[in-house]
């Protein structure tokens, strides 16, 4: 009986070591572009970490507003100093979960689209936002992608009357992220 | 005995490999505290110069900075001269950012047909993080050509009778979002004065300030202390007021100055407004930015 005990423990740890399947990136790539009509604004961030645990479905995202890069300085500038206030609210983050997770199996090959849930924060306000993605498994290796919109005025960032046509009110948000096994200790 | 013994087994085999599972409310935290890099400071002024001044700030690398300034007559005499708008003294120029530390301008004043050219660097980049670094401070030289027709052809004229040089240290802090100060440590030198009571030397500490109204507007200080008995009687220390105001990829510095000339061996050593008689000009700055270079993808 004792025997049966300890087995059925160590089988249970085992188990939960290997199920408990966690994948990360510190270097995410998320884009955005403002396609107002008269100018096109895009920055890239390569540096967003997130975590996706497979066995929950919940998925994490922050990124550092500073770390996002404009092809004009001005505008990087603008962007921290006067919209994000990046010194105030220096990251962004998501949290939520992946909706039918179970029907993910991140150890074969395929296109798995999903659905992801979840609060959005941005310039300190957070909102439910739901959107859809998918995990791509080529080779053994994991990656996820997304797209979706966001509406500026949202997140309580205002854009003056004098830029009305040079800002969009609506950007979209481009995530690409290859993910790594995140192993204990590591 | 035993028996008691395994439930509680079983309970520590069931517990430990949820413990972690538990504590992964915030999933993040399991990549661990990411490393700290240097924050630098941006923006402690609008542009690159306070009103009159150089400010602590750069052009940025690749991009060109093209400034067309205005400094009005005195507003002292009205409606007649439509407050000064009559007449102006006018500067066209430009800044580079050569890198994000050099920046290098040329411009061209119609007060005495002047072209001048600057080199500025940043030594010290305030900074938090990583490395933390309390100021800025950014070395400036100019040199300035005056090409007017000799006064007296007949004389025996020198070219280098036409020069002039600046040397500065700009040194600054942004205390915080709104508020920026910084002090200029200036000498003027000049080939020629007009009288022996003049010094080729002049020494005078400048000191700017931009207090942020909102986002956009800012309202900036500057006051030029030239040490006693250097200049003629009849030259001021030069004090402006002004505002700034950023929209996208401008940015329009409006004030009020005593001093009329738009470069430093002007505004520091001949300035002859007086706040205290209305000798005032209304004039203007507009700069208008150009990405020349495009940053690299990396």
């Amino acid at each position: 009986m004792l025997k049966k005990c300890i087995l059925f423990g160590l089988l249970g740890l085992f188990a939960s070591a290997t199920f408990a399947q966690k994948y990360y990136t510190r270097e995410g790539k998320i884009s955005f572009s403002s396609d107002a009509k008269i100018e096109k604004i895009e920055a890239t961030n390569k540096s967003a970490t997130s975590v996706y645990d497979s066995e929950s479905g919940k998925m994490e995202f922050a990124v550092l507003i500073k770390a996002f890069q404009f092809e004009k300085a001005l505008m990087q500038e603008h962007f921290n100093e006067n919209y994000m206030e990046s010194d105030k609210f220096p990251k962004a983050t998501f949290k939520g979960m992946i909706g039918d997770y179970k029907s993910v199996n991140l150890s074969k090959d395929g296109v798995y689209p999903v659905k992801v849930k979840g609060q959005l924060t941005i310039h300190g306000v957070t909102k439910d936002v739901e959107t859809e993605g998918k995990f791509v498994v080529k080779g053994g290796t994991v990656s996820a992608a997304s797209t979706f919109e966001v509406a500026v005025a949202d997140y309580g960032i205002q854009i003056p009357s004098v830029v009305r046509d040079n800002i969009a009110k609506t950007v979209t948000i481009d995530i690409v992220v290859a993910y790594q096994e995140l192993k204990k200790g590591s | 005995m035993k028996k008691h013994f395994y439930p509680f087994i079983i309970m520590l085999a069931l517990v430990l490999p949820a413990l972690p599972v538990m504590a992964q409310d915030d999933l993040l935290s399991l990549l661990g505290q990411e490393e700290e890099g240097t924050d630098l400071v941006t923006a402690s002024f609008k542009t690159s110069r306070v009103i009159n001044l150089h400010s602590l700030e750069n052009t940025a690398k690749g991009v060109l900075d093209f400034k067309i300034s205005h400094r009005f007559n005195t507003v002292q005499n009205g409606l007649y001269d439509f407050f000064g708008l009559d007449g102006a003294n006018l500067r066209i120029g430009c800044d580079f950012g050569v890198t994000d530390r050099l920046s290098i301008g040329m411009g061209r004043s119609n007060y005495e047909k002047t072209y001048d050219g600057f080199a500025k660097f940043k030594l010290l980049r305030q900074s938090k993080g990583q490395r933390n670094m309390p100021i800025t401070l950014a070395l400036f030289g100019s040199a300035a050509i005056q090409t007017l027709k000799w006064a007296d052809p007949n004389r025996d004229n020198h070219f280098s009778s036409r020069l002039y040089y600046t040397g500065q240290v700009i040194v600054g802090r942004k205390f915080s979002d709104g508020f920026s100060l910084q002090l200029s440590p200036t000498i003027v030198h000049r080939n020629l004065v007009a009288t022996l009571a003049e010094s080729n030397d002049v020494y005078a500490l400048g000191v700017g300030t931009r207090l942020k109204l909102t986002r956009r507007v800012s309202l900036n200080l500057e006051y030029i202390y030239v040490l006693p008995d250097q200049l003629a009687p009849g030259f001021k220390n030069s004090l402006s007021v002004g505002f700034d105001i950023e929209t996208g990829g401008h940015v329009f510095q409006l004030h009020f100055t005593n001093s009329r000339i738009m470069i430093e061996k002007g505004f520091v050593a001949e300035t002859t407004g007086d706040w205290a008689d209305g000798g005032i000009h209304f004039g203007f700055n507009i700069s208008r930015v150009f990405t020349v270079v495009r940053p690299k993808e990396n």
